[in-house]
């Protein structure tokens, strides 16, 4: 809380140094008529005078943050009975916890002793002094900031070039945020996955042909070995996504060439951001279409026709994945093909060709890379998808090539692996981040073929 | 582009005098068709053009333009940007059909034949009136497949050496052959402005086309490669009926045997071409020819 306040104190003396600033620069060269004697705009001064205030009193406020907790912690600890420090960390956390709780008036747990209360006591006095400390120690930073900002205006000093580069670093350290987020994620996924690579080797992860995740409390219990092979996961995986791309490679296909080369402007404007609505339904929304309406009617015309059709099938989802996926083929191919010059299209009916023959054999080659893209990246939102198979295409994990009966994929099993109570130590549970590692590599794989191919041909016409 | 003011497009049947008014009077209008100064008529035509008006929507492009290009010679378009020459070379083959708002009324013949008539099919007529556009547009295909891309969609041939013969036939004509014989595999872009034009022209004759229409097929090329491109326009003159829009004079000069001036959609003159540039008839002509604008 007051945490907060002083931020909002903060921001305040930065609007301040902001007006101070502007001020200044414009009575250095004698009103607003002098703005050419300077070397920056006065808004520049203004931000200048700002960031000095600011940025270095944040910083410490940040850092100060940051570190108190342990120190703190540290202190408290210290004064403690020799008993007490003695315990093992785990059992000394559980008392810190206890005289934090105190501290803030939580619920503790169990008796509260003298020493706890004691403690409690430090630990409150503790914190509130570096509460005090900091105050002081920011505001008087933001002041001198604020007033060195402020000293430093003159109309030679080159305050555009020095906020632009504080700018520049301010969009550096945007730009890392996301790529050291991306980072710990595949770092964490990576270190869990070793975890669980310790109990089940690599190799029966990798190449295991049975799936049954599951793992014994007790030694005497039903099922007490675990089976952990991914290959029925991925044979499910590519089974979905095959027949999700079938769907909608043709369908997407030749609803973009149609779209781009025959349909008139008036239909295309309205038909385009039609198609592009089908990328905004919720995928569980598709889900629920493909369970309630897609697998009842497979399985009803299969019944039909003689087939031994499951409740729950491949086809199912696959059918419905792909009509999801058919507006980012749609849209990335037509965006391609209308990128193909006009001069192609010219040339090849200036020398008599046919609408279509112009189509087959100028403009989809000379697209070629562009369309190959856009599948891949499809291909990978295929195997990402998660909810329409959870929902239709079942959990048993079955080793089968047969659309009609359920499959289950990699994601779908993360989920069942993650959902409910679960303790993060047994293989059980870690299984789920080695099946996020393979589905992150072979992600990455494809997207990088993706953009090689689109890079490799990029300049096919000039 | 071919933006034609609504108040000069109007007149369509006005008098050339009239049309020309602030211009200064027409030298000799004893021989005036249409308001076209000269004589539009060719002994031994090819294609004849007669009252052709093409609109972009409402606005008017070309008003009322009349012209025969004979057999075997060379016509040239010129005029100031914006006039109506393009959009009339492009009438020839119908390639304005690829634009939706363009229409375009009166009459085209080719050899007798209306190319504008509702039973004529747009394909073999582009086959038999080929087309070299401004920019060189070769397919990023190889040499070899940018020349037989016309005989293999019109199935010309019927084997393979038959389809290399014709190959290197247009290659040769386009003279090309001896810079590309032993590369015909690479890429057709990867050639020089210059080659890729050739090649452009070498695609348009490999379906034998009785007519060629060329629309500045210098203006994105060095003199060296210009002088190239018009030597063979000189060349192809002896099987082909050239039409030819450039925005060079001394080209229209050198390439051409008639010359026909545009004018704001209008077809102001029309002669030999050697009579247009020492004795134009029209004011308009003679200021366009001596620079005074353009």
């Amino acid at each position: 809380m007051s945490n907060t306040l002083l931020i909002i104190i903060l921001l305040g003396l930065m609007g301040l140094a902001y007006r101070l600033g502007v001020r200044r620069s414009q009575k250095l060269v004698g009103g607003p008529g002098g703005v050419r004697g300077l070397h920056s705009l006065p808004s520049y001064y203004g931000f200048f005078t700002a960031l000095w205030c600011g940025l270095p009193a944040l910083l410490v406020l940040l850092l100060w943050v940051s570190l108190q907790g342990g120190v703190i912690r540290d202190l408290v600890v210290s004064d403690l009975p020799e008993a007490v420090r003695a315990l093992p960390e785990a059992q000394l956390g559980l008392v810190i916890n206890d005289i934090q709780n105190l501290a803030q008036g939580n619920i503790v747990s169990g008796e509260v002793s003298p020493e706890m209360e004691r403690a409690s006591e430090h630990y409150k006095s503790l914190q509130q002094t570096s509460y005090a400390a900091l105050f002081v120690v920011v505001l008087s930073l933001a002041i001198a900031g604020l007033s060195l900002g402020w000293k430093l205006i003159s109309p030679t000093y080159r305050a555009r070039n020095r906020v632009e580069s504080a700018i520049k670093w301010l969009l550096v350290g945007c730009s890392t945020i996301a790529i050291f987020t991306t980072l710990g994620i595949v770092l964490s996924v990576l270190f869990e996955s070793i975890r669980f690579f310790q109990i089940i080797p690599v190799s029966e992860f990798l190449f295991g042909l049975e799936w049954s995740p599951q793992m014994a409390i007790r030694e005497d219990q039903v099922g007490s070995s675990g089976a952990f092979g991914v290959i029925p996961l991925f044979v499910g995986t590519l089974l979905i996504a095959l027949i999700a791309m079938l769907v909608a490679v043709p369908i997407g296909l030749m609803s973009a060439i149609y779209l781009s080369e025959y349909a008139g402007s008036r239909f295309r404007a309205y038909a385009k951001p039609l198609l592009e609505i089908l990328a905004g339904i919720p995928t569980v929304v598709y889900g629920f279409f493909a369970a309630l309406t897609v697998a009842p009617f497979i399985r009803n015309n299969g019944e039909l026709l003689g087939l031994d059709v499951s409740s729950e099938s491949a086809l199912a989802a696959g059918l419905v994945m792909g009509i999801m996926i058919i507006p980012f083929i749609s849209s990335l191919s037509d965006d391609v093909i209308n990128a193909v010059p006009q001069t192609m299209r010219d040339a090849s009916l200036g020398i008599g060709a046919t609408h279509s023959e112009t189509v087959k054999k100028v403009i989809l080659p000379a697209a070629l890379p562009g369309i190959v893209g856009g599948i891949l990246l499809a291909v990978s939102r295929a195997i990402g998808e998660t909810m329409i198979v959870v929902m239709a295409a079942g959990l048993s994990a079955n080793l089968t090539a047969n659309p009609l009966q359920s499959v289950t994929t990699v994601t779908v099993q993360i989920v069942t692996l993650l959902v409910g109570d679960q303790e993060f130590d047994s293989p059980k549970t870690l299984a789920a981040f080695a099946l996020g590692l393979l589905l992150f590599v072979v992600t990455l794989i494809l997207n990088v073929v993706a953009l090689r191919v689109v890079r490799k041909y990029r300049e096919a016409y000039e | 582009m071919l933006s034609v003011t609504p108040n000069t497009a109007v007149g369509v049947t006005a008098p050339a005098g009239v049309f020309a008014a602030g211009f200064g009077p027409v030298v000799d209008e004893s021989r005036a068709i249409n308001g076209t100064v000269g004589d539009i008529t060719a002994t031994d035509p090819r294609m004849t053009a007669r009252n052709v008006n093409v609109y972009y929507g409402d606005k008017l492009a070309i008003n009322n333009v009349s012209l025969d290009i004979g057999k075997n010679e060379v016509v040239a378009l010129i005029g100031p940007s914006g006039c109506g020459k393009s959009t009339f070379l492009r009438c020839l083959n119908r390639m304005n059909d690829t634009i939706d708002i363009c229409r375009v009324e009166g009459e085209i013949k080719l050899d007798e034949q209306n190319i504008y008539d509702r039973s004529l099919d747009v394909v073999p007529l582009r086959a038999q009136v080929g087309i070299v556009f401004q920019k060189p547009n070769p397919f990023p295909k190889s040499i070899y497949d940018n020349v037989a891309y016309g005989p293999r969609i019109h199935g010309l041939t019927s084997n393979k050496s038959e389809l290399d013969d014709i190959v290197e036939e247009s290659l040769l004509k386009a003279g090309l052959w001896d810079e590309v014989k032993d590369r015909l595999e690479e890429t057709g872009t990867g050639l020089s402005g210059g080659q890729q034009q050739r090649l452009c022209i070498a695609r348009t004759i490999a379906v034998a086309p009785e007519v060629i229409l060329m629309d500045e097929p210098c203006s994105a090329l060095d003199p060296i490669a210009t002088a190239r491109v018009e030597e063979l326009i000189d060349e192809l003159r002896e099987q082909y009926t050239i039409v030819i829009v450039t925005h060079s004079m001394q080209q229209a000069a050198r390439v051409s045997q008639r010359t026909a001036y545009f004018h704001l959609g209008e077809l102001v003159e029309v002669g030999k071409t050697d009579d247009i540039f020492t004795n134009p008839r029209h004011r308009l002509t003679e200021d366009y020819i001596t620079g005074r604008f353009g």
